[in-house]
């Protein structure tokens, strides 16, 4: 039977995998969680969950809402004085949690990076009003109103597409994915 | 005549058709050949490599092993689809094993990546290749005091590739002041404008939006210039959403940065795009004014 790796050692070997220095290297300064501009609306802040996978917090870093809630800006990584690739740690913990199909409840951001994958996956390229659904629904009233509204503006200045894009040698595309994952001939 | 492949990515291909336009004819106006690539396909933008980081680097491989076909380095207007590239092209040409991997699933498509050629975002071919002092002498119609406020915005700047400067970039500056206008110098020009994060979460992408506005309005800027189409929509189309959220009354025009050169290089304003904005670019009609109004 295979070993089973303590929490904190699968995160680190994502992080080898995604160029990063190990988060045993991390000091605790802070400094990614000041320099992050989203830190006020996360369940903990950077410095927090680096600790929590530290100690083998699964369950508490799987519900935090941390790294679902960062915008991939880099400002962390290019500030750590350890060189701790933050931003990409973020990306694994986001792919850890699908893979598991573990997150928080009512977050918008795993339903709509899968509905946005599967839409590249079946023509190549993006077509935002087909992902409107992933994330309307989940508006109340008043946020639906006013993104309709700014969509009608975009609408009547001509920035909206009308029609899905599709590439060229779409099946050959999918041929590539296919032999990547399989669900690239699902659709 | 220096030849790239041009990678549009998906926002320009509509949201930000003026950014295209405004690519197209900037860089015709300053010597730069610009060939689209043909057949490209998505970048993965951020979303794909929330769920397979191989397949993310698959995609940006099949439009590096395309632009390989035609020998140009590619160069990127979208800072995202720039960063995705950029880093693929490096994680593939340091890792033989993934780019076996990924060069196993691109034979379906009779394609191949070897590494040779540079992934380039459009501001830098722009300040590097061709330089302000290009920009300069190819300026006809200057933009005279006008306070733009340079948004280099996340992606094009940072992860730091090589030793390049993340903290205190000064290129876009030079290039405004090439063309006569007065960059403005304010905190917030390296900070983030939300990305994504207007659709997995709004609150706080109304409130990154709202600060960099307010930030930029305390230090009078007359209009907010862009190298990315994300940060374009999120900075404009969102403006009155973020006035109705927090009962402010910003008025703020966003353009390209490549809509500013463009008019400083005499191009009409209509070619550039100008006047499919949300917020109306009235600062810029003096500048427009002297220009022939010919139609797109």
């Amino acid at each position: 039977m295979a070993a089973t790796l303590p929490f904190s050692e699968e995160i680190s070997n994502l992080l080898y995998a995604a160029h990063g220095s190990p988060i045993q290297a991390c000091i605790q300064c802070g400094t990614c969680s000041g320099t992050c501009p989203v830190a006020d609306f996360m369940d903990n802040t950077p410095r927090q969950l680096i600790a929590l996978i530290r100690a083998d917090f699964k369950d508490e870093v799987l519900a935090s809402n941390t790294f679902w809630y960062c915008a991939s800006c880099y400002h962390c990584t290019v500030r750590c004085p350890k060189t701790i690739d933050i931003a990409e740690l973020m990306y694994a913990l986001k792919r850890y949690s699908m893979w598991k199909s573990q997150y928080q409840e009512g977050l918008i951001g795993p339903v709509f990076s899968e509905a946005f994958v599967k839409m590249i996956l079946r023509t190549g390229r993006s077509y935002e009003p087909i992902l409107a659904p992933s994330y309307m629904l989940s508006f109340n009233l008043r946020e639906f109103v006013q993104e309709a509204q700014t969509a009608t503006s975009l609408m009547i200045k001509g920035r909206l597409p009308l029609l899905p894009p599709r590439i060229k040698r779409l099946e050959r595309f999918k041929q590539v994915v296919s032999r990547i994952i399989p669900i690239g001939r699902a659709s | 005549m220096k030849k790239y492949a041009l990678f549009p990515g998906c926002s320009l291909e509509k949201v930000a058709q003026s950014y295209y336009l405004s690519t197209l004819e900037t860089a015709r106006q300053l010597g730069v050949e610009l060939q689209e690539l043909d057949d490209w396909n998505c970048c993965g933008a951020t979303a794909y490599f929330h769920v397979d980081e191989l397949l993310a680097y698959t995609l940006s491989a099949r439009n590096l092993a395309m632009a390989e076909k035609e020998g140009l380095d590619v160069v990127a207007p979208c800072a995202a689809c720039y960063k995705n590239m950029y880093f693929t092209n490096a994680h593939l040409k340091s890792d033989p094993d993934l780019a076996e991997h990924i060069n196993f699933a691109l034979e379906e498509d009779n394609l191949h990546f070897s590494g040779k050629i540079a992934v380039r975002h459009l501001l830098e071919v722009i300040s590097q290749d061709v330089g302000p002092e290009e920009v300069r002498s190819k300026v006809s119609n200057p933009l005279d005091g006008l306070r733009v406020a340079p948004y280099y915005g996340c992606q094009v700047v940072r992860p730091q590739k090589d030793s390049e400067d993340v903290e205190q970039p000064h290129y876009f500056e030079d290039l405004l002041s090439a063309v006569g206008a007065t960059p403005v110098d304010y905190p917030y020009k390296l900070r983030c404008c939300s990305g994504s994060l207007l659709i997995t979460n709004r609150r706080a992408a109304l409130s990154l939006v709202r600060d960099l506005l307010q930030n930029a309005e305390n230090c009078k800027a007359a209009v907010i210039a862009t190298a990315c189409p994300l940060c374009q929509v999120n900075l404009e189309c969102y403006q009155q959403q973020v006035n109705q959220e927090f009962g402010t009354s910003f008025a703020m025009p966003v353009l390209y940065f490549t809509q500013v050169l463009g008019l400083a290089l005499g191009i009409p304003p209509k070619r550039l795009g100008i006047g499919k904005e949300l917020v109306s670019a009235t600062p810029i009609s003096s500048f427009a004014q002297n220009l022939p109004q010919e139609a797109a």
